[in-house]
Order: C-alpha cells, then sequence, then structure tokens
C-alpha cells in the first residue's frame, strides 16, 4: 500500500481517531477510492482531497460545515506562505511546508498557564508616550562596585567564559553561604546548601518541580507575584489562596501595607493532609508588606505542625523602609530543614538583566532541587555568577555601614517611594504606603466610582481598564493589580494599581509632569 | 502523638485552632522531620548525572582533561571585546525581552534565513534560552505529554533520557550500527541507522524524534538521504523532529550540514537548536536558540515565562553584535563559522593520530568536537578498580584519570540501561583544546606506550 501523507484530507482531519491510527486513515481513504492520486503533493492535496471530500460530503451532510472549515483553513494558510515565499522557491516545495501537524501540539502541563499578562501591559507601554512604572526593573545603573567586578569577570581569566560548575560558581556559592550563614544564624555548606539559578524566578520553578507532585497543595498568599500559581499549576499542584485583608482607615490617613494582614483561622484552614509547600513573600509584591516576626512566628507554627515546606521568597530583602526589619521565616526556631530561602542579585545591587539568583537550604531539600537543575539548565553562565561573588565581597566588607549598598539603596529608594506618594495624591489616587519592596499599589475607588464604564472586554477588572486608559490618555503605566489575584477574586479587588518607584529622579520628575497635565485636566 | 495531631486538623475550626497551640503546650518537638519533605516523582531516578561524577575526578589539575566538552581555547577576540563594552551601558543591566533579547533575535533570523529560504520571523520563530540544554528542556516540557513516545538514537547527549522521563514520557531507543570497515580508516560515516528498523519504533504514539547531527559523542554528520528517511517518517507518522545542531559550523572536509527542517514537509513539524557556546567558544555563556513555526515555538515561550522568564541582557547584546560581524563576512576564511573548523581539523587530525599511536582504534568523526575511540584492543589490567558492576568504560575512564593522568569520558554514558554494553569499550575524547593541552596528552601517550600495563 503506498504510504502518503494523508492527514491532510480535511474530512479526515477532523476525526481525532483517524488523526491518530495511520492504518485507519489509510483505511478510510481506500473508501475514497482515490489514495494513490492523493499521494502526489500538489495536485492531490490541494485540490483532488477537497473535491473528494465534497464528494463525501454529498454522502454525508453532517460532514460538510466542519468540511468547508478545514479547506478554507487550509487554502487561507496556502495564501500565506505564498505571501512568504522567497523568489525561486518551487511551488511544491511550498505546498509541503503548508500542512501543519495534525496531533495535538503542547503538552497538557501548559494548559490555563499560556496567558502572561506583561506581555500584554508591555506592549501598551511600549507603543505609547508614557513614563513607565509598570515592570519591576530599576532605570537607574547598578552601583559603580558592581559594573567593575562585572568588568573584571569579563577580562580576567578567558576560561570564565566557559561552562563553571553546576551548582553554582564556587567562589559565589562560597560567599553566599558565609554572608547568609551570619544573617540565618545556620552553618552553611556551599555544595550542600546552596544552589545558583537563572534568577530568583528559576529558583522557584526548581523548586517546585523538585518538590510539588500531582495533587499536592500550595498555600498561596493574595496578592501574589503572578508566577506562583502556573508554577503550581505547571507541576500539577492545587493553588490554595488565602487573602491578605486591608484593615479600615481612619479618613484622611493613608493606608498602611502593614495594615494588610491575613487572618489566622483562615490561615489555618487552608492546611489540610495535601498541603506540600506554603509559599511566602517578604517583603510582599505588590502590597509592599514587610512581614512582622509574630505573623512569621504563626506561619512557621503552621508549617511545621502540619509538616509542610515553606519557600520563601526574599527577592526584596534589602528593600526595606522607616526602620522596619526584614526577618528570614528559615531563622527561626524550627524552620532551617523545612525552608527554601530564596534570593536575587538582580534586585540586591539594581542588575535585573544579569538573572543571578540562590536558593538556599538544608540538603534534604536542596539535593531535590540539584535533580532539576541537572535536567533543565544545568549550568548557570559564568560571568555574571563571578560579578556577583565580587560584589558580595564588597558588602560582607562593608555590612552594617553607612558605605554599604545594602544600607544605601533602601535610604534612596525611600525617598523616591514618599515622592511618588505625594505626587499621586494629587489626582486622587490613594497609595498604600509600603515598608517593603520596589513598589507601592494606590487605591483607584474614587475613579471606579466617577468613571465606571471604561472601555475594555466584557470581564475585564476595573484595574485593567483603568490602567489601559491611564496608559493611553495620561501617559503613565502601571501595572492592574488584580492580575496578582486568582482567577475567582480578580474582580473583588479590581480597585488597585501597582507603580514601580525604583526610578530615578527624571523618571520622577517626568511622572510629576504627566501627573501636573491630569491634575489641572480635572479642574472644571 | 502526631497521628493525632492529624485528626485533630480534620475536625472543624475550633478544634483547628486548639490544635495551632497545642504543640507549644503540649511540647511537642517542632522540628518533626521529612513525613512530607519528599522529591516530586517526576526527579525519581534522575538524581544520578556523569559530568557530576567524572568532572569531579578531572578537578585535580595534574590530569589533563579531554572529558567534558569545553574549549580551553579562547574565544574570538571580538567576542570578548563585545561583552566587555556592553557591560558599561546601564540599559543592558536591566531586564530585556522574555523570550530573546531584540537585537539578538534579529540577528538570528537575518542568519538562519539563508538556510532556510523562508523569511523568519524573529519575535514569533525565535526564541532565546538558557543554552542549548535550556531549549531541549522548553521543547520537551511544551511539547510531550506523559504516555508520548520519543524516539533517542543512540548514543545520545545524555540528558536527553533524563528529560523525556521527567516529562513522563516513554524514551524509545535504536541504536547507530557500524558496518564493517575492513581496513579502511574507522568513519562516523560508518555508523547508520538501519531504515526498518527505525520505521519500527515509530507508531501512533510517537510525538517526536530527537536528532542530533553533527552527532555527540560519534561525530557523525547525518546525509541527505539519511535525513529524507527520518523526514518520510516523521510526516507519515505525524511526529515531531527535535533537532540538536548545536555543532552546525563545526563540520570537516568533504561534509555538509543539512538542516532537516528545509526538507519538504519539515518546516511545520521541526524545531532546530543552536547554541551561543559551541559557536563561538564561550560555553559559559549559556545561550542558545530555537528557530521553528510559531505554533510549535510558542509552546516553548509559554514554558519560558514560567520558568526563568528572561536570559541574561549583557550576554544576548554581545552575542548580537558578534553575529553580525560574521554574518558580514560568511564566505570569508576570517569568519568564525570558517575559521573555527578548520583549527579543529588539525587538532581532529593530531588526536587520531595521538590515539592510533596508543593502539586504539579511534573513529574519525566528520563533524563536532569529539573523538570516540574502542579501547579493548590495549586490555588494560582494570581489576583494581572497586564497583564491578560499572561498564567496562566507566572503569577504563577512572583508572586512566588515576594512573594515566588524562580524563575522557565513557561513551556507555550516552546508553540507556539496557544498551551500554553495546557501547562500553568505546572512550569520548574532546579535541577543542589548545595545543599545549594536546601537547601534554602526546607527551602521557608517549610515555604510556612505552610501558607495559
Amino acid at each position: 500500500m503506498v504510504s502518503f501523507n494523508i492527514f491532510f484530507c480535511p474530512l479526515c482531519f477532523s476525526n481525532p481517531v483517524a488523526r491518530s491510527d495511520p492504518d485507519l486513515v489509510l483505511a478510510r481513504s481506500s473508501v475514497c477510492g482515490i489514495h494513490t492520486l492523493a499521494s502526489e503533493p500538489f495536485f492531490g492535496q490541494s485540490v483532488l482531497l477537497p473535491l473528494l471530500c465534497l464528494w463525501r460530503s454529498h454522502q454525508c451532510p453532517k460532514a460538510l460545515g466542519g468540511m468547508f472549515r478545514n479547506v478554507a483553513a487550509i487554502y487561507l494558510h496556502l495564501a500565506g506562505l505564498f505571501q512568504r515565499k522567497k523568489a525561486g522557491t518551487s511551488l511544491t516545495r511550498c505546498m509541503h511546508q503548508t500542512f501543519a501537524m495534525a496531533k495535538r501540539l503542547q503538552a497538557r502541563r501548559l494548559d490555563g498557564i499560556d496567558h502572561n499578562p506583561w506581555v500584554e501591559f508591555g506592549k501598551m507601554a511600549s507603543e505609547y508616550d508614557v513614563v513607565n512604572l509598570g515592570q519591576g526593573f530599576p532605570d537607574f545603573p547598578p552601583p559603580n562596585f558592581a559594573i567593575q567586578a562585572f568588568q573584571l569577570a569579563l577580562n580576567s581569566d578567558f576560561m570564565l567564559n566557559q561552562y563553571t560548575k553546576a551548582f553554582g560558581y564556587p567562589p559565589l556559592t562560597k560567599i553566599l553561604a558565609s554572608f547568609f550563614g551570619k544573617l540565618l544564624g545556620q552553618e552553611i555548606v556551599p555544595l550542600k546548601n546552596v544552589l545558583v539559578t537563572v534568577g530568583a524566578y528559576g529558583a522557584l520553578f526548581t523548586a517546585f518541580q523538585a518538590l510539588v507532585d500531582e495533587g499536592d497543595e500550595v498555600i498561596i498568599m493574595e496578592p501574589f507575584f503572578d508566577c506562583y500559581e502556573p508554577m503550581t499549576l505547571m507541576a500539577g499542584g492545587r493553588p490554595v489562596f488565602v487573602t491578605l485583608k486591608p484593615s479600615p482607615t481612619q479618613d484622611g490617613e493613608l493606608d498602611s501595607a502593614s495594615s494588610w494582614q491575613l487572618d489566622p483561622t483562615e490561615l489555618a484552614s487552608k492546611f489540610t493532609s495535601r498541603t506540600k509547600a506554603l509559599i511566602l513573600n517578604t517583603p510582599n509584591n505588590p502590597v509592599g508588606k514587610v512581614f512582622s516576626k509574630a505573623e512569621l512566628e504563626l506561619v512557621a507554627s503552621l508549617c511545621q505542625q502540619h509538616d509542610v515546606i515553606c519557600i520563601s521568597d526574599e527577592v526584596y530583602q534589602w528593600l526595606v523602609y522607616d526602620g522596619h526589619q526584614h526577618i528570614s521565616i528559615a531563622s527561626l526556631p524550627g524552620m532551617w530543614e523545612r525552608t527554601l530561602t530564596i534570593g536575587s542579585a538582580g534586585k540586591s545591587f539594581s542588575a535585573t538583566g544579569w538573572k543571578v539568583g540562590w536558593a538556599l537550604g538544608p540538603d534534604s531539600l536542596l539535593k531535590h532541587l540539584r535533580t532539576v537543575h541537572q535536567n533543565t539548565v544545568y549550568h548557570c553562565p559564568t560571568q555574571g555568577q563571578a560579578a556577583v561573588a565580587q560584589s558580595f565581597q564588597h558588602e560582607q566588607l562593608h555590612f552594617g555601614q553607612p558605605s554599604s549598598y545594602f544600607v544605601q539603596l533602601p535610604q534612596a529608594v525611600r525617598r523616591y517611594r514618599d515622592h511618588m506618594i505625594r505626587s499621586l495624591q494629587s489626582v486622587g489616587l490613594r497609595p498604600v504606603v509600603p515598608q517593603g519592596s520596589y513598589f507601592l499599589i494606590a487605591d483607584i475607588s474614587d475613579f471606579k466610582t466617577q468613571m465606571p464604564d471604561l472601555p475594555g472586554d466584557a470581564d475585564e477588572p476595573y484595574d485593567s481598564r483603568f490602567v489601559k486608559w491611564m496608559i493611553r490618555n495620561k501617559g503613565l503605566a502601571a501595572i492592574p493589580v488584580s492580575v496578582f489575584y486568582s482567577t475567582p477574586h480578580r474582580k473583588q479587588f479590581d480597585h488597585y494599581v501597582r507603580f514601580c518607584f525604583v526610578k530615578d529622579e527624571s523618571t520622577l520628575q517626568a511622572m510629576d509632569e504627566k501627573l501636573q497635565k491630569w491634575k489641572d485636566e480635572l479642574r472644571p | 502523638m502526631f497521628s493525632a495531631q492529624r485528626r485533630l486538623c480534620s475536625l472543624n475550626s475550633t478544634a483547628k485552632f486548639l490544635t495551632i497551640n497545642s504543640s507549644k503546650i503540649l511540647g511537642l518537638p517542632t522540628s518533626a522531620m521529612s513525613l512530607k519533605i519528599t522529591n516530586a516523582k517526576r526527579i525519581e531516578g534522575l538524581d544520578r548525572n556523569v559530568w557530576i561524577e567524572f568532572t569531579k575526578l578531572a578537578a585535580d589539575p595534574s590530569v589533563v582533561n579531554l572529558g567534558q566538552g569545553l574549549p580551553d581555547i579562547s574565544p574570538p577576540i571580538y567576542v570578548k571585546e563585545k561583552l566587555s563594552k556592553i557591560a558599561a551601558i546601564d540599559s543592558l543591566n536591566q531586564y530585556t525581552r522574555g523570550f530573546g533579547h531584540p537585537s539578538l533575535v534579529k540577528a538570528l533570523a537575518c542568519l538562519y534565513e539563508k538556510f532556510y529560504q523562508n523569511q523568519i520571523n524573529p519575535n514569533k520563530e525565535i526564541l532565546v534560552t538558557v543554552g542549548a540544554y535550556g531549549f531541549l528542556f522548553n521543547a520537551i516540557q511544551g511539547l510531550i505529554d506523559e504516555g508520548d513516545e520519543v524516539i533517542i538514537i543512540m548514543p545520545f547527549y545524555d540528558c536527553y533520557e533524563p528529560m523525556v522521563r521527567m516529562a513522563g514520557a516513554t524514551p524509545v531507543f535504536i541504536p547507530l550500527r557500524s558496518k564493517p570497515v575492513n581496513g579502511k580508516k574507522w568513519s562516523s560515516s560508518d555508523w547508520t541507522l538501519d531504515p526498518q528498523e527505525l520505521a519500527s519504533k515509530f507508531n501512533s504514539k510517537t510525538k517526536a524524534i530527537i536528532l542530533n547531527t553533527p552527532h555527540n559523542p560519534i561525530g557523525k554528520v547525518y546525509t541527505k538521504e539519511e535525513l529524507q528517511v527520518i523526514a518520510d517518517l516523521c510526516i507519515k507518522y505525524d511526529t515531531l523532529c527535535i533537532s540538536d545542531e548545536v555543532y552546525e559550523w563545526l563540520v570537516y572536509t568533504g561534509n555538509t550540514h543539512l538542516k532537516i527542517a528545509t526538507f519538504p514537509g519539515m518546516w511545520e513539524r521541526t524545531i532546530t537548536i543552536g547554541s551561543a557556546g559551541k559557536t563561538f567558544s564561550v560555553t559559559g555563556w549559556k545561550l542558545g536558540w530555537s528557530i521553528g513555526p510559531h505554533h510549535l515555538i510558542k509552546h516553548l515561550q509559554t514554558v519560558q515565562q514560567n520558568t526563568i522568564y528572561t536570559c541574561a541582557t549583557p550576554l544576548q547584546e554581545a552575542l548580537a553584535q558578534a553575529f553580525w560581524i560574521d554574518i558580514k563576512r560568511m564566505d570569508d576564511p576570517e569568519c568564525y563559522f570558517n575559521s573555527l573548523p578548520k583549527e579543529l581539523e588539525v587538532k581532529r587530525d593530531r588526536m587520531i593520530h595521538l590515539l592510533e599511536n596508543l593502539g586504539l582504534k579511534p573513529i574519525v568523526p566528520d563533524g563536532g568536537y569529539f573523538i570516540i575511540a574502542d579501547v579493548s584492543l590495549l586490555d588494560a589490567d582494570l581489576s583494581g578498580m572497586k564497583d564491578s558492576n560499572e561498564p567496562y568504560d566507566y572503569k577504563f575512564v577512572k583508572w586512566m584519570t588515576k594512573n594515566k593522568k588524562l580524563s575522557a569520558i565513557p561513551v556507555s554514558a550516552f546508553c540507556n540501561t539496557e544498551t551500554k554494553l553495546q557501547f562500553e569499550k568505546f572512550v569520548r575524547f574532546c579535541f577543542i583544546k589548545k595545543d599545549s593541552t594536546l601537547d601534554a596528552a602526546e607527551e602521557i601517550i608517549k610515555a604510556w606506550t612505552g610501558q607495559k600495563f
């Protein structure tokens, strides 16, 4: 029997059984009776098969609608391809290249996780003349010592252009072990307790893949950095949400991120026998909350009681203001052995593009992350790691002193925060004062009351429509906070917008100009 | 006590409130361990890794390391210079576009359009990943499901099997088999797939075949006819082709690298991998890319946005600029894509000669930067080596590293458990090494041949 590509028969195409069984498809087409002709690539597949199927559908009218759709799709695809075809390419070759696979392509683990809000808002922000206060990265350079560290890594040993150790460039794992060992009050061994990853994002992914199984539950506090949910889903886990709720504020007073709290009873109720992990983010993105010792002790006690792993995302650990203190939950009694502490060079040294992160924890957990790491990226780029190692050396020397970047950065950034808080209020936005992180959220309830009907899709939460309106009409880009909530809660928490204040003075001045114009437009 | 607590937890919320404090009241140990702190099933059995084991062995500075595939030659000067200048540009220290830095994807599109005879959309048909390794992960996670079958040609770059298993799929193996050589030099082209055997591996569950050309470790460069056989089967069985072409520029005289994605019917079902590390001798930059139709690439992009999100910015910009330099002079012998294979061919020939002097039977590679050699003729006395369950080549390499201060990689590491024996007499040597390293290897071999075992 002649073997040929008959999956592209529009009639067979619509039949899932036929798609998966070549012998069956052959059998069906032999009923059609012209399979040998159909093997001719151009004529057969683009002309004969559709004609054949017209004939078949005449016999079976039910197939007609689907058949026409499929044929139309094929011809449209052909038209598209002919447009891209370069001069001299044979028509036959083009024809052969038209036919996509009939099999389902993507793995099921990708179901429901393909949408990405950053792509959408990032694109909009680049299309309009805006001051971009959306995505969380500084628009000022890393400190000089960090840049010099990178330069040194590039210009010294040329072997730094080659692979380093899989689990981390040795000088980096060594300094991370000593630096964080002191902070956590723990003896940290470089080879067992430190894993270097592609950004903190990579550390999170590695942790989920290593430890979360099908059916495992992961407790996520809302609002949450948006990747936690899809990463849980991709690992086959089930996200269980618990909400940080703001306490009511006095009139005239600004809300504070510290007033956003978990209800202890509600939190306790989320733990079941299937709970594998809880993900904690302090300082929190987007609210800017810095969890207090008492709050962390509550979380710690529940994790221990229910034998749950704590994944602690502490990328903003140095960005704390107003005398607040960042506490690592791994330093609390009984927590080191069940906690992964995730950090970021990008946030620590204002060099987000270097994409160097790490996970610290007991060997009993890290060994599983190492297995994932060696089966995913295997190595991280060497020179970025060398630069980060050198930068940490600098910080270790200056630790706690006014010359430390980890002291200077939050001091500078606090001024930017305060500037932004003052400025945003001038147009009726009500910022929630953050104690930490790169971000503040602003309440837009007044706008929701005054202009409830902003353009957008039917199901689109208000804050998303507001951000798009603000980008188009006011020249300011931010991120709607509903993207940081689980789908069922988005409509409930659709009255906040997130701004990043880790921006240069000139950016904040440009923001002021846009806000002034906005304010002028508000006057009757 | 612990199980009692668990029962309490399943009661109503009042009871739950009490249990929060019960551990303190009852003075129970708060660091009770590991009833649930277990690994996810997807990584079961994947913890062993040949590189971790053997690079540790070869880390001794007195050992001449011909094992791991990393160059000890310097990358081209302009590549290093570009990166150095870029690190000083502020904006390039911050996040860039997740699916690939704009100037890099444009450069890649411009370069590869020359080979594909299609325009390539830089934003939709290219993805930049953390090395080719990262690409393989994205492709397998994005496109391979539990229960799928993936055909892997043996010997195979060792990560293919664990990555397929981690996705819950079943690897189906087919070995390259050698024709008898009858006195002439043994070449990688003597190793072929039996078309009927290959066809028998395909069925309706086959989701993909992983092709590696030029091949690691044998160095085979698949011919047009061989690729056509694979292409025909992919089309017949509606299968994906994941084509690992990281050594695409490293082909030696008399051979041409062909891209299976350019064969009729294959663009729509193929993703092709490239590697900065292998192209510009900068393995530590860990940048790779995949090129393919949007309906496949978009799934790899979904994986990317849920795994690492974006790759390092300064490295991508430097790579883009290095590419522009070489794209403009592709016919020039100075172009790195031409000069590197010329340089390596000389090293290849030298290494072959050395291995023959040692009494080994090397297989002359048509591409790549490895040579495998049959070490059985040496009949080395490995009885002193511990762990007699290990394949012969593992023991040989450990013995050679310890006693001769020369390291390599056992080829059975590139085979699955059932077929390790088929390749256990072979050892892989890497020749992308500076002359002084090859001189040191030569000294060792000269001394060796003067000794008895």
